[in-house]
Formats: structure tokens, sequence, C-alpha cells
């Protein structure tokens, strides 16, 4: 799939948090901002943003969801590109927003803010063609990709680009890359025997690794195995792959 | 059976007006080709035939057209098949007759699949060693001969005994299955059954572990005339 | 429908949760086919061709549908052929019970047919003094044991040798234990033999059948198959109304989808083409060939643009081979005929949503079966609908039971959550109350299913949207 440009190399684009990345992770969001920023582009932050709205979609309460987007698609106005560190909301924007509002008045902005979305990692190699310098000390990870950025949005491949780029930091990949940690938003409530036997796995493949982080491109995921990995006492930490890329191109 | 007959009527007037309302109609159809199928030269066709049946431990022997009957003669003593199935009226019926019909030792007795069935049964699934058929031609892509049983050459031939031997023309190999039906004009009428078969009768239903020989012939051996 | 009885949709999922043997032996299981379905398709844009090929083919069939099987119907009579109708499962039972009785059949054997499960045929004949016989190698294992397929394809799947072993050992005459594969295949070999020598009458199923020529296609390895549909002097075959195609040339790319996706072959052992009853000239075939077309819901399925695509499906099982659920909970868990990723969306449009919508929640959308359908149905996107049927918060569900998942407390969960994240100021207090409250964030509701495996998530004190404030980031 040829990466999708703006024509000239934009000077603005938009961020959008995601809602777990807000309350849980801020410090991720802050990082992938200075990442953007770092390529000489604004980053406009609109403060109305909330959640994507996926939750609610998944779950068979469409009408709610449906409010929650239509307060995003109002948000983020402008014809600014929509960056979006998770391939999980991305993909809700991008490829579940038409469909949601299909048949309705709100069609064509719907499909107009969904032609605008991109996720991080997507943006910054395949827009930005950012290469960055690995200022940090030796060390191994290793990588998960949530279901929707690995089969929704396709942009594992630009993740491992950039962990690439780092020459200090090994990568060893997981057994069973992609099989789903068990998160699925409401599914780990729902289900929560199944989605806890899923996480189970996902940490003891972790542990096998060898490796001292855990590296992921979405909260969801993020929150999902880190609280394992802490309720089992394993050792492994576990980074948005934005925050981790910061740390290491920026020497702190 | 009048009520049944009424029942089945009434079923198919229902299903049928309940399928016609169901706006199937307006299902959309992508336009998409079908992927190109591969296409080879006749040796190339054996080669292939040969490799994929093999590979499911198909034997496969290629012979010069006049040595098939030697040929099978050299398994029938090899193997000391004592019973061999075969269609005297049938496309290499005349040609197994030459062959066996004799006084060396060592070969098979001939036994003709000529009645019904019924009466034969018994007869069939336990005292027969071998079963030969001709093959209407194979398709290499796949790996499979093609058989049109007949009443020459009935359709328990090439299932029942623990052995199938099939006799097979290198000129009807064909690239593909579409490309055999359509050359063949398959469409125009089916027979009462066509059949392909890639290879001997398996399993791996326990644990996954491959075993030979469950309900149809153990082994399979294609002899392709050149 | 019948009557509304639940399943112990929890109950079976601990169980099989708890049980290691059955987890061990579905993990090497599903990793073995897949591993398979990669190696016979190993090139990705070929696969993905041949499947937006499938998907066209079977859209076209489900398009014509009722052409096409009125088309089946005629040339399936003109060749002798027998056809039936049935629109439910009871009915079509019957209509296997007047061909037995007719021909004083006591026994009939049976290649694999997920219809005749759907059917509940072998304890329908039981219950009138029929016997029927699986000659499936996995279904013949699990016949035994009293048990139902916990698979698609591999029915079996969930037996070791060594319980296969007890099984053949307890269960039939003068077999002695043994774990050696090959000499439990040679008993059962034996056993069935006898069977289909004397059997009056075979049941199959149908793969494909095709409308051109009135032509019902058979895959198999075993041999079984062809059996049940050339020893008998009567041959039934069963087959939901979907499976009907157009023509000939439609079945060579659906083959390749279906023996590569369901078993990792590129050709089984058997393709078996069926046409017409023994002619007279013929020495061996059936007498009389009869087909069973089963409705069973599937034309109530087809009325809906979106749910029809449910019928596209060709049975190959590798949903549920890539599923992450299937492969932790196994077949008998789902408690109904069809289990996986398709019998999620299958199951509830056939029994309703009352009885089997819950099927639809055992899913985390994770989209690995939607990724490897050989004909492309959206699986993921069809277990969402079912979920929005089972709210139903605009009343347009079409699915039996649409609705019945309403309920007040989550309503006003959800109506909160709008709330919170339509107006920033209630976001804000929202998440700035949670951030405060630390690790001490109550565990009732869904934090306590999430706590026990993990620990609580720990909310920053300052959101993102604060940081960004402080931090200077334009915020236009």
């Amino acid at each position: 799939m040829p990466p999708r440009t703006n024509g000239d190399q934009p000077n603005k684009v938009y961020f959008f948090g995601t809602c777990l990345m807000d309350a849980v992770y801020p410090d991720a969001g802050i990082a992938a901002i200075r990442l953007l920023q770092s390529q000489g582009v604004e980053v406009v932050f609109p403060p109305q943003q909330s959640c994507c709205g996926q939750p609610a979609y998944n779950s068979g309460f469409v009408k709610q969801a449906r409010a929650v987007a239509r307060t995003q698609i109002q948000a983020f106005a402008k014809p600014y590109p929509i960056v979006v560190p998770s391939g999980s909301c991305a993909g809700m924007m991008k490829h579940h927003y038409p469909d949601l509002f299909a048949g309705r008045k709100e069609e064509a902005a719907a499909r107009r803010f969904a032609g605008r979305v991109y996720e991080l990692f997507e943006y910054l190699v395949t827009v930005l063609k950012a290469t960055f310098e690995d200022r940090g000390d030796p060390t191994t990870v290793t990588w998960h990709s949530s279901c929707h950025a690995l089969r929704e949005m396709n942009v594992v491949q630009h993740a491992k680009t950039l962990i690439a780029q780092l020459k200090n930091v090994t990568l060893v990949e997981l057994a069973r890359e992609t099989e789903c940690c068990g998160f699925g938003g409401t599914f780990a409530v729902k289900q929560p025997a199944i989605s806890a036997a899923m996480v189970k796995d996902k940490v003891a493949d972790i542990r096998r690794t060898g490796a001292t982080t855990l590296l992921a491109g979405d909260c969801g995921c993020l929150m999902n195995i880190t609280g394992a990995m802490a309720h089992d006492g394993v050792a492994v930490e576990g980074r948005h792959l934005a925050e981790f890329l910061w740390e290491r191109t920026n020497g702190h | 059976m009048n009520s049944a007959t009424n029942d089945n009527q009434g079923a198919r007037k229902r299903i049928l007006a309940r399928l016609y309302a169901s706006g199937t109609h307006t299902t959309v159809v992508p336009d998409v080709s079908i992927p190109p199928e591969l296409s080879f030269d006749r040796d190339e066709k054996i080669e292939r035939l040969t490799m994929l049946m093999s590979a499911i431990r198909t034997e496969v022997h290629v012979v010069d057209n006049g040595a098939w009957q030697d040929k099978v003669k050299e398994l029938a003593r090899e193997r000391g098949w004592k019973r061999m199935l075969y269609g005297p009226q049938g496309p290499i019926g005349p040609e197994i007759e030459t062959a066996l019909r004799t006084t060396e030792d060592g070969l098979p007795e001939l036994v003709a699949y000529m009645q019904p069935v019924e009466t034969f049964k018994e007869e069939l699934f336990t005292t027969i060693d071998v079963g030969i058929t001709s093959t209407r031609g194979a398709v290499a892509d796949t790996g499979a001969v093609v058989l049109w049983p007949t009443p020459a050459e009935p359709r328990l031939m090439s299932l029942v005994p623990p052995v199938h031997v099939a006799v097979l023309d290198a000129d009807a190999i064909y690239d593909s299955m579409n490309a055999m039906m359509a050359a063949e004009n398959w469409a125009r009428g089916m027979p009462t059954n066509a059949l392909l078969i890639s290879g001997p009768s398996k399993t791996a239903d326990i644990e996954f572990t491959l075993v030979f020989g469950v309900h149809g012939p153990k082994e399979l051996v294609v002899l392709i005339r050149k | 429908m019948g009557t509304k009885t639940s399943f112990d949709f929890a109950g079976n999922i601990e169980g099989a949760l708890k049980d290691d043997q059955l987890r061990r032996n579905l993990r090497k299981a599903m990793d073995i086919l897949v591993e398979k379905r990669h190696t016979v398709f190993p090139d990705s844009n070929e696969l993905q061709q041949l499947r937006a090929a499938g998907n066209a083919i079977k859209r076209r069939a489900l398009q014509q549908l009722p052409q096409l099987l009125e088309q089946l119907e005629a040339n399936c009579t003109a060749n002798g052929i027998q056809v039936h109708w049935a629109e439910d499962t009871a009915q079509a039972n019957r209509i296997v019970l007047d061909i037995m009785r007719r021909h004083e059949a006591p026994a009939i054997v049976k290649g694999k047919s997920m219809v005749s499960e759907e059917m509940h045929l072998n304890h329908f004949l039981a219950e009138q003094g029929i016997e029927a016989v699986e000659t499936d190698l996995g279904e013949f294992i699990i016949q035994l044991n009293h048990e139902t397929p916990s698979h698609i394809i591999v029915p079996a799947i969930h037996k070791n040798k060594d319980e296969v072993a007890t099984i053949f050992h307890e269960k039939l005459a003068d077999t002695p234990y043994t774990e050696d594969v090959e000499e439990l295949t040679a008993i059962a070999r034996r056993a069935l033999r006898k069977r289909f020598a004397s059997a009056k009458v075979g049941l199959s199923g149908v793969n494909f059948a095709i409308a051109e020529t009135g032509t019902l296609l058979l895959v198999e390895n075993e041999g079984n198959g062809r059996m049940c549909t050339t020893a008998p002097d009567v041959h039934v075959a069963v087959m939901g109304l979907e499976k009907v195609v157009a023509k000939l040339s439609d079945v060579p790319p659906l083959l390749r989808l279906l023996t590569g996706s369901a078993t990792g072959q590129i050709i089984t052992t058997y393709v078996n083409m069926i046409t017409s009853p023994r002619k007279n000239d013929e020495q061996d075939g059936p007498k009389e060939v009869h087909l069973v077309i089963l409705d069973n819901g599937r034309s109530r399925i087809l009325a809906d643009p979106q749910l029809r695509e449910t019928l596209l499906c060709i049975r190959c099982g590798t949903c549920l081979n890539h599923c992450p659920v299937y492969v932790r909970i196994g077949g008998h868990a789902y408690g109904h005929v069809y289990p996986g990723p398709i019998g999620k969306i299958l199951t509830p449009q056939m029994e309703g949503l009352e009885r089997a919508g819950v099927l639809a929640t055992a899913s985390s959308l994770c989209g690995a079966c939607g990724e490897v359908c050989p004909v492309k149905i959206p699986i993921p996107d069809l277990i969402r609908r079912l979920r929005n049927e089972s709210y139903d918060q605009e009343q347009t569900a079409v699915v039996d039971g649409g609705g019945y998942k309403q309920n007040l407390a989550e309503t006003m969960v959800w109506r909160g959550w709008e709330l919170a994240n339509r107006v920033p100021a209630i976001h804000e207090m929202g998440t700035r109350l949670a951030g405060a409250m630390g690790k001490h964030l109550p565990k009732v509701g869904p934090l306590k299913q999430w706590t026990c495996v993990r620990n609580t998530p720990r909310l920053a004190r300052s959101t993102l949207h604060e940081r960004v404030r402080n931090e200077g980031v334009s915020h236009e």
C-alpha cells in the first residue's frame, strides 16, 4: 500500500491522544507529540477530544458510539491530518466512522474525517520519513501489536522500522506475535476468564523472549499486559513505543 | 405417499417464496477474475503429476506404451496379487486378458466385473487383491487421475480392493480441472459418477498421525503410458 | 424455534479452561492446521486473489439462489435424483426416516455431514429404533464415546491416542488395547467394512451442489464417503440450501480454497461427483439417490444484506483454527453444532438471540478469522452486528430475540460514558477524580473482573489534556 501523503510536507497536524493515553499514559502522549514536533511539525491538540467511541461501538451501543464520534469529528474540524498513537483507535476512526454515519447527514463529514486519520508510526515513517538516532544503552525488547494495528491499519511494519533504527536495541520477536492479548475492550470484562487465559499466555511468551522491555503501540494492550505482568511479579517493563523512542533518542 | 409429497410441495413453495422475496437478487457481486491457472508442456505435466501424487504415496510408473502390461505382470509377481478385478469390455480389458490369461506362473487370476454387485458383494469385498482400471485422464496442477466409471468399469473397482492400479495415457493429462472440463465439455452432460483420485486412502484423525488405507485402497499405482 | 433453553456457556468455558489436556491438544492441533494452510498457500498475493474469487463466486450464487436451486432440482430430477425440500430439521428427519422405512433398513451408514449434526439425525433415528453408523474415523471415535464433534473438520481432535485406544478397547467387541495408530485405524477399517458391505442406505452431506449439471460434489480422504454413496442401494444426501453453486467452472477455485483452508491439502484423496443413480446398464452404484435441501432458518438469514454473508461459508473450519478463543475452550464449550467464529454468527441466527446470543460476546474482535476466511466473510463485523441486534437500540433488529439484552443498568453506564466523553468538563472531572484515587479505585464490577489476574491500572495524576495545556502544546 503506497504511503499517503499530503502533497508537500505538512506543517500542522492534529493529535488525537485516545482516552486511555489521556488517563493512564500521558507521558507517552507528550512523548508522541515531541516526536512529531522534532520533525518540524506543529502539533495541535483540540481540547474537546475524548474517546473514539470504539468501546460502545463494539458492545452494541451504537447510539452512544455515534454521539461520541460526532464530538470527535467536530473537535477536529480543520483539514489537518489527524495523528493517532493507537492502531485500534485509528482503525475505528478511519474504517468504522464512515459505517457509523452511513446514510446519515454527517456521512460526508465522517468520510472526510476518516480520510485524514493516520496511525502515529505510519505517519512518522511514511509521511515525515523520520529517522532517529539511538542514544541509549544496549537493551533487549519485544514487540506486541494490537490486532487492529496489525489487521485493520497494517502499521506493524512501520513500528518495526522505527525500532530497527535504534542501533543499541535488540528486538526479539514473540513466538505468537500476532495472537490477541485478550483485551478486546469490553471483552476483558464480558468474558474475563477467556481474556485472562489469553493475557497469561501472552505474558509467558514475553518472558520467554528474555526481553527487559515490552513495547506496544496501543494503550489498551499495554494496560492489559502490564497489569498481568505486575500481578504475577514479572520483571518486564511495558512501554508505549512513542515513549521509548523519545527517551532513546533524546538521552533522558 | 401422498401426504409426504404434499408436505414436500408445500415446503418447496414456501422456501422458494422466502428466497425470492429475500432481496438477495440485490447482492453485489464484485467483478474479479480467477487467478490464472498454471500451464505445462507434456513432459512438465508428467513430471508434475508424478511429483504431486508421489508426495502422497501414490506409486507412479512412467512406461512406454507397449510395455505397460509387462509392468503390470512385474508388479503382480512382486506383490503376490492372487485375484485381479478388471472390466473385460473396458478400454484396457482386452489388453489385460492378453497379458494375464497365460500359463505363466505367479500371475493373478483375472476376475471380471460383469454382473450386478448384489450378486458379487462378498467376493468383491473379501477376495479381490487389486482392481485395475483405465482412466479418463488426469489433472497436473493439483495432481489427480480422473475416472468416469462406466458399465464396463464400475465404480467400486477403484474403491473396494486394497490396491487400485490406474492406467493413464500421458496425452490425457490436462493442465487443470477447469481445462479438462472445458476441453471435454463436461457441462454438456456429466456421467453418473465422476472421480478425481490423488492417492491412496488416508486419515490423520488420530493426533494427526498419517495412516494410509482406511476405507479406500491402501495402495494406488498409476501407470503413465507414453 | 423450540423452547428457550439455556446452555451453561460460562460453566462450559470454566471447565474447558481448566482442562489442561484439552488445551494442550487443541493448541497442538491448531498449530498444525495453521501451519499446513500456510504451507499450501505459499504466495500471499495469489491467495488474496483466490479469496476474492471465492467470495465473488459465492456471492453470485447467493444472488441467484432461488433460481439456482430450481435449476439444480430440475437437473437432478432429470438425472434421476429425487429432490426433497425441508423447511426445518424435523421435516428433514422425517424425510430420511421415510426412506429408511420404505426400504426396511435397520441401519444407515453415514459419511461426515455437519447438516446431519444440525438435524440431530442420529438421535432422531435411534428413537425410531434405527442405527446410524458414523464411518468417518473421527466421527466413529466420538460416536463410540457418545460425544458430539468438537471441530467441523477434525471432529475428534480433542482426543489423544490413548483415549482412542481406551474407547476402542472398551466399546468394540474383541478389541485389544493398542495405542498404535495404524492398528487403531485397521480396527476401524475392519469394523466398518462389514457395515459398508451390508448397508441398504448410506448418507452424505454435500460440499458443493452444481446447478448447471445437477451434480453433487463431495470431498474426502478416507474413502468412507464413497463407500456410503456407492455401496448401498440407496444414497441420501443432505445439504443446506446455501451450498448450491452455479457452474462446473466455479468448482476448482472453491475446491482449492476448501481443501487448502481445511486441511492444508492441494486436493483431497477423492473428489466425488455424483450426478445420477445407477443406470440400467451399470453394475454398481445406488439404485436411488435422494437430495434433501434444508432451509432451517437460512432463507431468513438471506433476507438481510449484511447477515446474508454468513451463508458464504464453505465449512472449511479455518476460522476455528485461527481463533484465540476456540483454541482455549474447544468446540464443545459452544454448546451447539457449529463452534468457533462461524458458529458465533450462525448459531444465534438459527437458534435466536435469547438462546445463543451470548456466543457473540466470546470474541475480542481480533479479526484473525476474517483475515483467513477463504470466502472473505467479514466475521468480526457480523459478530458486532449481532451484538447490536442483542441490544437493538434503534429497534431495527431482524434476528429473532432482538433487544433481549436491553437493561437499564447497562444503558445507564453507557449513557454516563457518553456524557463524560461529549462534555469536556465532565470528562476532565471524571479522569481527575479517578486519577486522584491512584491505586484505591474500588474493585467493583468491571474492575473486580479485571483485577483477578491483573493489577489495577494506575491512572495518572495529570491527564494528557492537562499536560498539553501546561506544556504549551497548541490547542486550537
